[in-house]
């Protein structure tokens, strides 16, 4: 098998000084490329804060963190950061889009903030992913003036738009009412395997998981299974 | 445009009004402080112009006569119980010609002229009336002293028939022009001189006691026989007189004033003045930086879910900085534009709210390039300088925390 994207090698998480508290108890796992991966299991079972490992937006206790190859251990801040930009898109479950910009700019955001500045192409690219999410037409407005479901998908074209091996998605579809959960999901699932980009989805959906490639429970800061299936 | 420059710009844009109220509060005070300064500035100028106006920037004489002891006294030996001071005469500066040629190429010198000056008495008809007698070669002392525009009569001809004197020593002689008058100085010397204009320097004193007569005229009247008592300085920059005296005295050994000298307690007047404004303006910027750190702290608190984001998507720490510095900038920029727009508004409307006799503004104010740029800078490094506690901490914030609290 080729070597995983994503390899978490022994990873403990604990929070508190004078009160330690161990949220992961020592985690194994290995993500591939353009895998579609649920995490589920019960709230407080650890999942937000494992994706905040695999993230770079936090450090794990003990362990270590392969991502694309590269151990991310030993790396400073700006490193973790870069890594971040390049490596990694996220979707959250506020779709957390900035209001101040449109939704053309909020895809484009990854890219300025990465190249400093606007260069040729970059609003080109990023509308050909508001065209893929079915979004072109909105391209002008303002976060604010878009539905909860139409946010996520621009939030979905926002992770993508760096071309990154894998996006981390917290209960992506968690905010929204049936329908539009079904469409972001569709959405994701159709641009994972259009360009080939493996997805870790933390969601409560059983729906949801059982639409993917692989499910992953944790219970109590552990990985209690991991099942791979083929999507219903 | 630059990643920082575009998100600081929407963030101000975004909390819209209160951008507008901070970049009010950023107006009143720069426009406190161009107001404040254009008038503290005019008001100086002015009082320095009226000063200046009427006085050469260096005088130049002889050294006073001085009595030395003829032996140094010592323990064994008294030489004199006191020395009795001689009384000053009028004296001529030795080789002024060679000594004018010096002064005019010293640096920081813009022009020089010799004049022959000594008590007088000025008598038409019964009527006398003491005088200071101002020999001079008029065009070089037109440009120590302009007294062309301060004729209010005839004009300032002064030559070996013509003599020109103030309003007041004429009202008092009951003379006019075309008039006759006679000087007469020390030794019964006189000469008699056709009035050629009367002057106004805004000074009842100097109109009543001046009166320009031909260098040669003075100095005959005087008994300078062809010498000068006075060489008269204008200097390039008038707060360098007394850097030039200095220089003046070192290399001719001759007596050197500069009119900071003679006018020492204007000099701390301004200054006092200038400080008390310069306190005032301190504080202002104060109240300034204080509300604009106060405005970007909210601001930090109100869009940490975005800085937030803004990590999480690959934003670098120092952007993040950059962004909240820009927004420090941008207000104190644009604050510092709309404030000198203020200050200079307020500044021409008190200047024609109030006007002298002459037409001049009662309070003249000096709205200048320097003082625009000043400001505008002022304004921008205290809005930049007031956002570095505000980016640190919005630099401090855990996007982990931010997302997992939504």
């Amino acid at each position: 098998m080729a070597d995983p994207l994503v390899l978490v090698d022994g990873v403990t998480k604990s929070f508190g000084r004078e009160v330690v508290t161990e949220v992961l108890h020592g985690i194994d796992l290995e993500l591939h490329a353009g895998e579609f991966t649920a995490l589920v299991g019960p709230s407080g079972s650890g999942k937000s804060t494992l994706l905040n490992l695999l993230g770079l937006l936090d450090r794990p206790t003990s362990g270590r963190i392969v991502l694309g190859g590269r151990d991310t251990t030993g790396l400073d801040e700006g490193e973790r950061t870069a890594l971040r930009g390049r490596s990694l898109g996220f979707v959250f479950q506020f779709h957390h889009l900035l209001p101040a910009f449109t939704a053309l700019e909020n895809v484009m955001m990854p890219m300025l903030a990465a190249r400093g500045r606007e260069e040729p192409g970059m609003r080109e690219k990023a509308f050909a992913l508001l065209e893929e999410i079915g979004l072109a037409d909105r391209a002008s407005y303002g976060a604010s003036k878009l539905s909860g479901g139409q946010q996520q998908r621009v939030a979905v074209a926002r992770a993508l738009v760096l071309d990154p091996p894998l996006v981390l998605a917290d209960e992506p579809t968690g905010n929204l009412d049936t329908e539009s959960g079904a469409q972001v999901f569709e959405l994701l699932r159709r641009v994972s395997e259009r360009h080939q980009t493996a997805f870790l989805v933390v969601t409560h959906d059983e729906r949801i998981a059982a639409r993917c490639d692989r499910v992953l429970t944790m219970v109590d800061g552990r990985v209690l299974s991991d099942e791979r299936r083929t999507p219903a | 445009m630059p990643f920082e420059v575009l998100v600081a710009l929407r963030f101000l844009r975004e909390g819209r009004t209160q951008t507008l109220l901070i970049l009010s509060g950023i107006g009143v005070g720069v426009g406190v402080i161009v107001f404040l300064s254009a008038l503290i500035s005019g008001l100086q100028a002015s009082l320095i112009e009226r000063t200046l106006g009427t006085q050469a920037h260096v005088v130049v004489r002889a050294p006073e006569d001085v009595v030395r002891p003829v032996t140094r006294p010592s323990s064994e030996r008294a030489v004199a119980a006191r020395l009795e001071q001689p009384a000053q005469r009028l004296r001529s500066i030795v080789a002024w010609p060679q000594t004018l040629e010096l002064l005019r190429t010293l640096p920081g010198v813009r022009a020089a002229a010799p004049t022959a000056e000594g008590p007088a008495v000025a008598q038409r008809g019964l009527a006398t009336r003491s005088i200071s007698l101002r020999g001079v070669e008029p065009a070089s002392f037109r440009l120590i002293i302009d007294m062309a525009p301060r004729m209010t009569d005839g004009e300032f001809q002064v030559d070996a028939a013509h003599a020109v004197l103030g309003v007041e020593l004429a009202a008092d002689l009951g003379l006019r022009r075309g008039d006759k008058v006679r000087i007469e100085a020390q030794g019964a010397r006189s000469e008699v001189f056709v009035v050629a204009g009367l002057f106004d320097v805004g000074n009842k004193d100097l109109n009543e006691r001046w009166v320009f007569v031909p260098l040669r005229s003075a100095q005959t009247l005087l008994d300078l026989s062809g010498g000068v008592s006075t060489i008269e300085l204008k200097v390039d920059e008038i707060f360098s007189a007394d850097r030039v005296a200095s220089a003046v005295a070192s290399r001719t050994g001759l007596e050197a004033e500069s009119w900071m000298e003679r006018n020492r307690q204007l000099l701390v007047g301004l200054r006092s003045q200038s400080a008390s404004s310069w306190l005032i303006q301190l504080f202002v910027v104060i109240a300034v930086a204080l509300g604009i750190a106060s405005v970007l702290v909210v601001s930090v608190v109100q869009k940490s879910r975005e800085i937030g984001i803004l990590k999480a998507m690959g934003t670098r720490t120092a952007q993040v900085v950059r962004v909240f510095l820009v927004q420090g900038a941008v207000l104190g920029m644009v604050g510092s534009a709309l404030g000198i727009l203020l200050g200079s508004g307020l500044a021409l409307f008190f200047a024609r709210l109030a006007t002298n006799p002459d037409g001049s503004p009662t309070f003249p104010v000096a709205l200048t390039p320097s003082l625009f740029l000043g400001a505008a800078a002022v304004a921008t490094l205290t809005g930049l300088v007031s956002a570095v506690a505000p980016a640190e901490r919005a630099a401090s914030l855990d996007p982990a925390d931010v997302i997992r609290h939504g």
